[in-house]
């Protein structure tokens, strides 16, 4: 008995020193930004081990850690056992909660160091004859009450299969940052973009982390530039199905193609969604040269927004006011990222004129401008940049390691998905939107022009 | 139930029966009076035939029609593998050379033929298999020329603008013997600029190098244009003499 106390002390000092360590190296990943809570997520277990288990573990730890908004707490320094259920969270005579396992009390051996977690994640996780079927809590565990220290507990239901268990803890991790005030995080959210995996190039989607990949055009032709409307009920793209480039647009519940009138227009493209979902803002050489047009879902009501004698590409409308839309344009001689209001008025430019400023996105709250700019280095060699709309602070992300391209930010503003050829072939990455935690999503065929729908 | 009629059919049947048997046995009669010579009896009429053809020459490959009467025939026989016929009708024939055709007929008083000859021409040897025009794509690839542009530029450069005239040339020239030909204007990019914009870059090449044509007299109604952006590159290597040859307008056949 005594020995393993001794042991358990020894251990406890090992941690602390570890961990110590692992946190100077996450303050190095996040700087500039403050200190990100953190929380422990020992495995859901059910009754037995099953590959559906495992996915479900593996998927809701990296929606967790994929969010950028806490710190894991390593898995190495959890005690054997963890609660179950709320039940197994209970106070002590003196009100304060016990570890019915005699080792420890429950919330402060999870505060307290080596995991020094500020929440505590737990559950459990069933397989009934038809469906998964997991209750989840979460709790802070740095409150010393019980009834403060619940933060939420819900039960999930999915298909009894790998996508159910990727499911309900896509909805789960959703829900739990939620709760905790931390954003929507990444969790269901997919990122469709152009492949030319199949020897053309078509329009596919995946989750956020690469799994679940979808091929949703088989036109057997040049698709690309794919846009996906606010509820992500439907995709928006360009394609040269018909000889020159041309709208189309795709319902992503019936897979099918919805009618879009293309004006007669040696150039129909690059497509993006009013915040309604009810027209599109694209570019249209009807004029005799490519310019900024809206038109409703059906291409009816088509109005031209931008005059120049330049050539402007790009459109993209505020997700959050509708009110403007940014654009590239060659107004200036090289192509600039510009914005102006929906109706073409207050025309100006956003980037400084060094170099091709293209590919404009913005952020969900609508205040910064992710996009692609050659500053600094030879045509074609673009890096991606943000730039705060109203202060016109600009920050770098890349730094030259390869071509980056076609930034667009996540649903929870968090994250900026983009295309680089830094591995060698081009290939879909994704990094925080401060530029650290870059992944990559792709591997197979060539893969570009990625955008992050909701769903 | 013997009727008194069954017995007198009866008994004229046997009375028939005995008045023929005793017929054959008559003595022959004597023979007749041999005919006066000087007038023997009307000999059956010899036949006669004639047959025609209209026209009587004709091109390789036309047709003819025989049309034949005859008189005092009981039958009539076309040659040339056509057999019997009526005694008058007509048939038409399609000779592939010259060729007589004889009818021949036949009756109680004898026969008789008649012929007709078919001349069939041939037709004057085709023209010398026209020099087959060459394909329009294979006229086009070898007179018509790609125009190239600067690094993010559309305006026609002075070697282009050399190139275009000398297209135009070409193409007017065409479009005389290839009347239903007509003419897709490519703008194509190098890859260094975006897709995106590349795809508004390569309509106002396309635009630009159509434009050009059409002042130097080229049919507008002949041209159309696409941007094909970056999306078709001739080659992929990144330097400038790949880049430059991506950077052009070229000239294919319209679908």
């Amino acid at each position: 008995m005594r020995l393993q106390k001794l042991f358990f002390v020894l251990s406890l000092l090992v941690c602390v020193a570890m961990s110590s360590a692992q946190q100077a190296d996450v303050s190095i990943g996040v700087t500039g930004e403050g200190q990100v809570p953190s929380i422990a997520v020992p495995d859901i277990r059910g009754l037995v081990g099953t590959e559906n288990e495992s996915t479900f573990n593996t998927t809701l730890w990296n929606d967790l850690d994929a969010s950028g908004q806490l710190r894991m707490v390593s898995k190495s320094f959890y005690p054997r056992t963890a609660p179950r259920r709320a039940e197994d969270i209970q106070a002590s005579n003196d009100n304060l909660p016990i570890d019915p396992g005699d080792r420890g009390l429950w919330l402060i051996g999870w505060s307290d160091p080596p995991i020094s977690a500020r929440y505590l994640v737990f559950g459990t996780l069933e397989e009934s004859s038809d469906r998964l079927v997991l209750n989840g809590w979460i709790y802070d565990v740095t409150m010393e009450q019980i009834q403060a220290a619940y933060v939420f507990g819900k039960r999930y239901y999915g298909s009894l299969d790998e996508a159910g268990a990727r499911r309900i803890a896509h909805d789960f991790s959703r829900d739990i940052l939620q709760n905790l005030g931390l954003g929507i995080g990444l969790a269901g959210s997919r990122v469709y973009f152009r492949s030319g995996r199949t020897g053309f190039t078509e329009i596919f989607s995946m989750d956020y982390d690469g799994a679940n990949l979808k091929q949703h055009t088989k036109y057997n032709n040049i698709v690309m530039t794919p846009a996906v409307s606010p509820d992500g009920s439907r995709l928006a793209f360009t394609t040269f199905v018909e000889g020159t480039p041309k709208i189309y647009i795709h319902s992503l519940e019936t897979g099918r193609r919805l009618t879009f009138y293309n004006q007669d227009a040696s150039l129909n493209a690059t497509p993006d969604f009013s915040i309604d979902g009810k027209s599109l803002a694209f570019a249209s050489s009807a004029s005799g040269r490519s310019q900024i047009y809206m038109a409703d879902l059906d291409g009816g009501n088509l109005r031209r927004i931008s005059y120049s004698r330049s050539l402007e590409i790009d459109p993209v409308v505020n997700p959050r006011t509708g009110s403007q839309i940014a654009f590239t344009s060659g107004r200036s001689g090289v192509p600039q990222v510009y914005l102006m209001d929906v109706d073409g008025a207050n025309v100006r430019k956003l980037s400084g004129g060094q170099g091709d400023a293209v590919q404009p996105s913005w952020d969900p709250k609508g205040e910064q401008i992710t996009f692609s700019w050659t500053r600094g280095f030879e045509p074609g060699n673009y890096n991606i940049f943000v730039m705060n709309v109203a202060t016109q602070q600009l920050v770098q992300l890349t730094h030259g390691a390869g071509r980056n391209e076609n930034p667009v930010f996540s649903p929870s503003g968090t994250h900026i998905v983009f295309s680089s050829n830094r591995s060698g072939g081009t290939q879909i990455w994704t990094m925080r939107a401060d530029g650290t935690q870059i992944r990559r999503l792709t591997t197979q065929g060539r893969n570009t022009q990625p955008v992050w729908a909701i769903r | 139930m013997i009727s008194k009629r069954k017995i007198a059919l009866a008994t004229i049947s046997i009375s028939l029966a005995l008045f023929a048997a005793g017929c054959k046995k008559d003595p022959p009669p004597p023979p007749p009076p041999p005919p006066p010579a000087p007038a023997p009896a009307p000999a059956p009429a010899k036949p006669t035939v004639s047959i025609s053809a209209e026209p009587s020459s004709i091109e390789r490959g036309k047709s003819a029609t025989l049309r034949w009467s005859s008189s005092n025939s009981t039958s009539a026989s076309l040659n040339q593998g056509i057999g019997t016929v009526p005694a008058s009708g007509s048939r038409e024939i399609f000779p592939t050379r010259t060729t007589t055709y004889t009818i021949e007929v036949s009756g109680a008083g004898g026969s008789a033929s008649s012929s007709v000859e078919v001349a069939v021409r041939t037709p004057p040897p085709p023209p010398p298999p026209a020099p087959a025009p060459p394909a329009f794509s294979t006229v086009l690839g070898q007179r018509v020329n790609d125009a190239y542009f600067d690094y993010d530029k559309y305006d026609i450069r002075g070697d282009a603008e050399g190139v275009l005239r000398a297209n135009a040339s070409a193409l007017r020239d065409l479009f005389g013997t290839y009347t239903n030909g007509r003419v897709l204007v490519e703008g194509h990019c190098d890859d260094r600029g975006t897709n995106e914009y590349n795809l508004a870059l390569g309509d106002q090449r396309a635009t630009a190098a159509r434009d050009f044509l059409v002042n130097s007299g080229v049919p507008a109604s002949k041209l159309s244009t696409v941007s094909y952006g970056e999306e078709r590159p001739q080659c992929t290597q990144e330097d400038e003499s790949c880049w430059q040859r991506n950077r052009r307008a070229h000239f294919s056949v319209a679908p």
